[in-house]
């Protein structure tokens, strides 16, 4: 099945929820609410045979609203097809359903987005820092969050 | 009188030489029976992510050296291809470009397969093992600091081709090796395939279903001994796999016996491909000819202004690609490295995530030694093939 057809199905089973479809350099990436994520994402395991969550990440559009992007990048084992899921969430309201429900692998996935980004995921059986030591303060890949740390001078010389 | 028992918890690692770097176990004993692992990491969380957003795309390539450094050239290559995806030049890069990394990244997956093999098989007691592997990997360091200057964070690859050509008479040397590679092989399979106390301490251990392992996303060498017949390389071919001649090793029992004999036998088909390769490379360009993302030639630099120019402005401000998105995954020597990339238009990516395959292979640990002998987390540590640079990033 070509992505056009899955992106219809989507459409046809989540009319209300599909924001927006681009495709780019042969990817084609569905924006979506992000409140049936979990319905969203078991039905695209189950019908269109995504079968593996390749990655989970957040992204920081500051300056942007809504400010976070929750970016799922889809697999199907079967078809060798990917398709990638994303969608924005607020900053007043960083939260998004877990879908580690529907895939395992993204138990750890959601862990380090919390830890990086401090996007929350409702229902996560374990939602602790993994990369950071468990007690730091604030959310390092925030585009806020200053490169060389909280309480160091910024770094004098050229970054790039 | 019922015996009262209780469950111990102790500590493994971070320095402990069997978790292969700083990974920490939470392990709650039974007896010798593991009821619960927890692995905790980041302890060599370099921020990798965090710099690549202050970096030109030039600029972060010797940081992805540093993720799995076992493997530094497939992690180039990984990156590499992504941002080529990112700006459109795909099919632009020259031919012995192409084979030059395919070539080069077929010997980074034998190099890594060796520490694997070196490691795992000390750890469960077979010490002969180790110091052939090394024999055998220090020849391909050898290489690698013949092509790049570094014996490690190679820093090879450039977007759009390469750094530099192979030096003279380095294909003969890589040929010689790759003649020599499933005799090697042969000599490993001779010291452990047959061996009762490797049998004992590999078959059955570990085992995963492939719905599970599909479920916790293991990729790599350790889905397909699962049964999963799944090869990036042959599937969504990139860098011209598809040209090559090679099998996909497939194995049906899920147990750390038959990873072994997964990657065992991937490493055949790497010399394979390593052969291959050096019978379709002829002389020829290295880097595309995209002026505004390729330096130019040194000689084009100092003669003539359009060369002044192009280097002074990839050197001083970088590339911008066009704002969009790309997701480029590469079979890596561990699985499916995958690299999500974000533009907005700017000479610095808004984000890059990197996707490890030893990341998410190690989420599996708990599902696979729960419930069994503590002297088998050590078995499934050393054939999950973690490297904990990748793993913290």
């Amino acid at each position: 099945m070509s992505d056009q057809a899955i992106v219809e199905k989507l459409k046809a089973k989540f009319s209300a929820a599909v924001l927006e479809v681009v495709e780019y350099r042969g990817e084609t990436t569905v924006t979506m609410a992000k409140e049936p994520i979990v319905e969203i994402c078991i039905f695209m395991r189950d019908e269109c045979g995504y079968n593996l969550l390749t990655d989970l990440c957040g992204v920081d559009y500051l300056g942007k609203t809504p400010r976070f992007m929750v970016v799922y990048n889809l697999y199907n084992i079967a078809t060798k097809q990917r398709l990638r899921i994303k969608v924005p969430v607020e900053e007043q309201d960083a939260t998004v359903d877990t879908v580690s429900t529907v895939w395992g692998t993204a138990n750890w996935h959601e862990r380090e987005c919390w830890d990086l980004l401090g996007i929350s995921f409702n229902g996560h059986p374990d939602l602790r820092r993994i990369l950071m030591p468990a007690d730091w303060e604030g959310y390092p890949l925030r585009k806020d969050y200053p490169l060389q740390g909280p309480d160091r001078e910024p770094y004098q010389g050229r970054l790039s | 009188m019922a015996v009262k028992s209780e469950t111990m918890t102790i500590n493994m690692g971070p320095q402990h030489p069997s978790t292969h770097g700083v990974l920490q176990l939470i392990l709650e004993l039974d007896g010798e029976i593991v009821r619960k692992a927890t692995p905790h990491i980041g302890f060599l969380h370099r921020g990798t992510e965090k710099l690549s957003e202050y970096r030109t795309y030039h600029q972060i390539i010797p940081l992805t050296d540093r993720l799995d450094y076992l493997a530094p050239m497939s992690n180039n290559l990984g990156y590499v291809l992504a941002v080529e995806k990112l700006l459109g030049i795909t099919d632009q890069i020259p031919e012995r470009a192409e084979q030059i990394r395919v070539l080069l990244t077929e010997l980074t997956r034998l190099k890594s397969h060796l520490v694997w093999l070196a490691c795992h098989a000390l750890d469960i007691g077979a010490m002969t093992v180790f110091l052939y592997c090394f024999r055998e990997r220090e020849e391909i360091t050898d290489i690698y600091e013949k092509v790049s200057g570094a014996r490690m964070t190679s820093n090879y690859f450039r977007v759009g081709g390469l750094s530099e050509d192979l030096p003279d008479g380095l294909e003969q040397e890589i040929r010689a090796f790759a003649e020599s590679m499933p005799g090697h092989v042969e000599t490993y399979e001779g010291l452990l395939t047959g061996n009762k106390i490797w049998q004992l301490r590999t078959q059955g251990v570990g085992h995963i279903s492939a719905e599970a392992a599909i479920d916790i996303g293991i990729t790599g060498p350790a889905l397909r001994a699962s049964g999963v017949d799944w090869d990036l390389r042959r599937d969504n071919p990139y860098s011209g796999y598809e040209n090559y001649d090679f099998e996909v090793p497939v194995r049906q029992e899920g147990d750390t016996f038959a990873r072994y004999k997964c990657r065992l036998d991937e490493m055949i088909q790497s010399s394979r491909i390593i052969l291959q390769a050096l019978d379709k490379l002829k002389p020829g360009p290295i880097l595309a000819d995209c002026p505004k993302v390729c330096l130019p030639p040194k000689k084009d630099v100092v003669n003539t202004i359009e060369g002044l120019i192009h280097h002074f402005k990839i050197v001083t401000e970088g590339f911008s690609p066009e704002p969009g998105e790309i997701y480029q995954g590469i079979e890596a020597p561990k699985g499916e490295l995958g690299y999500y990339l974000v533009s907005d238009g700017s000479p610095m990516p808004v984000r890059m995530k990197i996707r490890p395959p030893s990341f998410v292979n190690l989420q599996g640990l708990p599902q696979m030694v729960e419930g069994k002998l503590l002297a088998d987390v050590i078995a499934v540590i050393g054939t999950l093939d973690i490297v904990l640079g990748e793993i913290d990033r």
